[in-house]
């Protein structure tokens, strides 16, 4: 065993480290989402809870809310299609390709958010590539304005950026399966379609749930997206979340809102670790 | 589907398998080692060959398997024993060769569409599934109705005594259960052929004897040919009609486990299955000279190579003169057995020989020995050299 003061000097740096720079700041954003502003701009210090009834009173924050969800649902719906075959592909036919097709699938991440972000401004807007494109092979007469400043845009930013987090958990799950699981299915006359359905799909359901949770949690939380590429229409919560903390210097309430997407983020990992445990069977 | 016997839903009852009558084939031991007669043969692999890269792991294989017949595959690790096993489940595809079941071909067909199940290595059991649901898992890709599915795998659980684990999932059971429920996972399919893959191998001793007990007599009980593939030869020699010794990819010897013990080929199969003295000599005009020792043997002249099994050379009791060989010996070591006792003994002239006997009790350091002529059995060098090819 560990002596005493071994065990307390690798424990403590780190707890210091999640207490000073994790709960703390969740603490005072706790406290500041029942504090509120005066008309002098000042921090009010007393409790209240009008914070949290402005949230359910004011329709654009619960809207945001939801065209929010909506965006992060379709965001995990298109990355599980895109990231769920491409990992089947690469645990069961890429043969010698493989490690070299998921370094592929891994240095995209190396790049900056931002300059992803722009690329896909620079592929959607009124002068960009695409609309170009499509006028230069007379597809269209003016540029396409719904491509960008839109929902649209969003999910598609959104999609490129976290499919890679879909992606990575559904590998690692169907990596794991057995390959003797494989040819016993065959073995007792399961075609290779029947395969997929009875024993690889049902043996990779962990993976699709932490995927797909990445993929929600990941986008649900976004602003860059929304604040490059969404215009009006495609503002989400963190975006009013950002403003609130900015130009219109309402801590308190942009607080409460942080405190209510906590709460749903929690609720929502809390939810999927327990289905991913109904779903593994080692 | 047409893979499995449809069997009208009101007379399962009445027997689960076909009926055991196909046990009738057993082989005529040293007549054509490798075929069986063409009326009662299932499976016939032709001129088998496969390499991986350029390792050759099997070389022209030929071996043909009886209906009802239980066949052990037996070989070292390396021998190519599984990737054998592995062709005929349609795994693995030969390079050269081909497989006929019932004179159809087999080989072109993907393994989900052969009449052959296998029973894996480590049971290869869905552990998502319960144990009734693996053993249904067949039954229901084959689209059969819900209430056939769960009579056959009542009946199938119940054989191998397992019926009482049919709600349990895998990883909740043993691995000697595991073991039986792979085993009424594949049989359950009335499969024309059942493969093996040592599945006793994760088993401690005494249950991997109880088990190979058991599965012998169920095998005789279904009347289904079994391809047994181990690598422990006393669980072939309990267990197997026929066994077909493998070695770098060839097959050395296929017979029944008497002859192959008591008329071993070469001196691999000799030394490889049971324990032997491997005795080197000169034949020359009708007798044999080994070291000191002499006696008239029907062989051309030449050198010459005897397996003499330890049990063989007996205590010398009767009176010089009868036409046994005489040894005098040095006892050297013994190695206690139980039920016998194995000897080693060193001759004047440097030969040591291996005997077993019933407990020795006497203190006598001089042995008196003798052996039969007949029970040294001229044996075939077995090739060194193909070893590092």
């Amino acid at each position: 065993m560990y002596s005493r003061a071994y065990r307390a000097a690798i424990t403590l740096p780190p707890l210091f480290w999640v207490a000073l720079f994790l709960l703390l700041p969740y603490a005072l954003l706790f406290c500041y989402s029942f504090w509120s502003v005066s008309p002098f701009q000042t921090i009010v210090h007393s409790w209240t809870l009008n914070n949290y009834r402005e949230l359910f009173r004011v329709n654009v924050y619960l809207q945001t809310l939801f065209r929010s969800m909506w965006i992060a649902a379709r965001v995990t719906i298109f990355s599980l299609l895109l990231g769920y075959p491409l990992a089947y592909y690469l645990s069961f036919a890429a043969g010698a390709k493989k490690d070299f097709l998921y370094q592929l699938v891994i240095i995209p991440l190396w790049v900056s958010y931002l300059v992803r972000a722009y690329a896909w401004k620079t592929i959607l807007g009124s002068d960009g590539v695409l609309n170009t494109l499509l006028q230069y092979v007379h597809l269209t007469t003016h540029p396409l304005n719904f491509l960008l400043y839109s929902p649209f845009a969003v999910v598609l930013t959104l999609t490129h950026i976290y499919t890679p987090f879909a992606f990575l958990p559904i590998y690692a799950s169907l990596e794991h399966i057995p390959r003797n699981l494989i040819e016993a299915s065959h073995d007792l006359g399961a075609s290779p379609l029947q395969t997929f359905w009875r024993v690889i799909l049902p043996l990779s359901i962990p993976g699709v749930l932490a995927g797909a949770t990445f993929a929600f949690v990941l986008s649900l939380g976004d602003f860059l997206a929304p604040l490059l590429l969404g215009g009006p229409s495609g503002i989400m919560i963190s975006n009013i979340v950002v403003s609130l903390f900015g130009a219109a210097y309402n801590w308190p309430l942009g607080a409460a809102i942080s405190f209510g997407m906590l709460v749903l983020v929690v609720g929502l990992l809390f939810l999927s670790e327990k289905l991913e445990k109904k779903w593994s069977f080692r | 589907m047409g893979r499995h016997l449809a069997g009208s839903g009101e007379s399962v009852s009445l027997s689960l398998f076909v009926s055991a009558n196909t046990m009738a084939s057993v082989t005529q031991p040293g007549v054509t080692p490798g075929t069986v007669r063409a009326t009662a043969c299932l499976l016939s692999i032709r001129n088998i060959a496969k390499s991986f890269g350029r390792m050759p792991v099997l070389r022209n294989i030929s071996l043909d398997i009886a209906e009802g017949e239980f066949l052990t595959i037996l070989g070292e690790s390396g021998s190519g024993k599984t990737t054998l096993l592995r062709i005929i489940g349609g795994f693995e595809t030969a390079d050269s060769g081909e497989i006929l079941m019932s004179g159809e071909r087999l080989d072109p067909l993907p393994p989900y569409r052969r009449r052959v199940n296998t029973v894996f290595q480590h049971y290869a059991l869905f552990p998502h599934l319960t144990v009734a649901e693996n053993v249904g898992y067949g039954l229901r890709v084959a689209k059969l109705s819900k209430r056939e599915i769960a009579s056959r795998v009542e009946q199938a659980l119940a054989m191998v005594k397992m019926a009482a684990y049919a709600g349990s999932k895998p990883s909740k059971i043993s691995g000697g259960q595991q073991q039986r429920v792979a085993l009424a996972r594949a049989l359950v399919n009335r499969p024309r052929l059942l493969l093996l893959d040592e599945p006793l191998s994760a088993l401690d001793a005494n249950l991997r004897r109880q088990m190979q007990v058991e599965l012998k007599s169920l095998q005789r009980e279904v009347g289904i040919s079994f391809v047994f593939v181990t690598h422990d030869q006393d669980e072939a020699m309990v267990m197997a009609d026929r066994i077909a010794l493998l070695r770098l990819g060839e097959l050395e010897q296929v017979a029944s486990p008497r002859e192959i013990y008591s008329r071993p080929a070469t001196a691999y199969t000799a030394q490889f299955i049971g324990h032997t003295n491997l005795l080197r000599g000169e034949v020359k005009g009708g007798i044999v000279r080994c070291h000191s020792l002499s006696w008239h043997v029907d062989l051309p002249d030449g050198p010459v190579l005897f397996s003499l099994r330890p049990e063989n050379i007996r205590f010398s009791a009767g009176p010089l003169g009868s036409n046994a060989v005489h040894v005098r010996a040095r006892l050297r070591t013994r190695i206690f057995h139980g039920a016998t006792e194995l000897l080693q003994a060193e001759c004047a002239d440097g030969l040591v020989l291996s005997l077993r006997t019933a407990s020795y009790e006497d203190r006598h350091v001089d042995l008196d020995l003798e052996f039969a002529p007949g029970d040294a059995i001229p044996v075939r060098e077995s090739d060194e050299l193909k070893k590092r090819n």
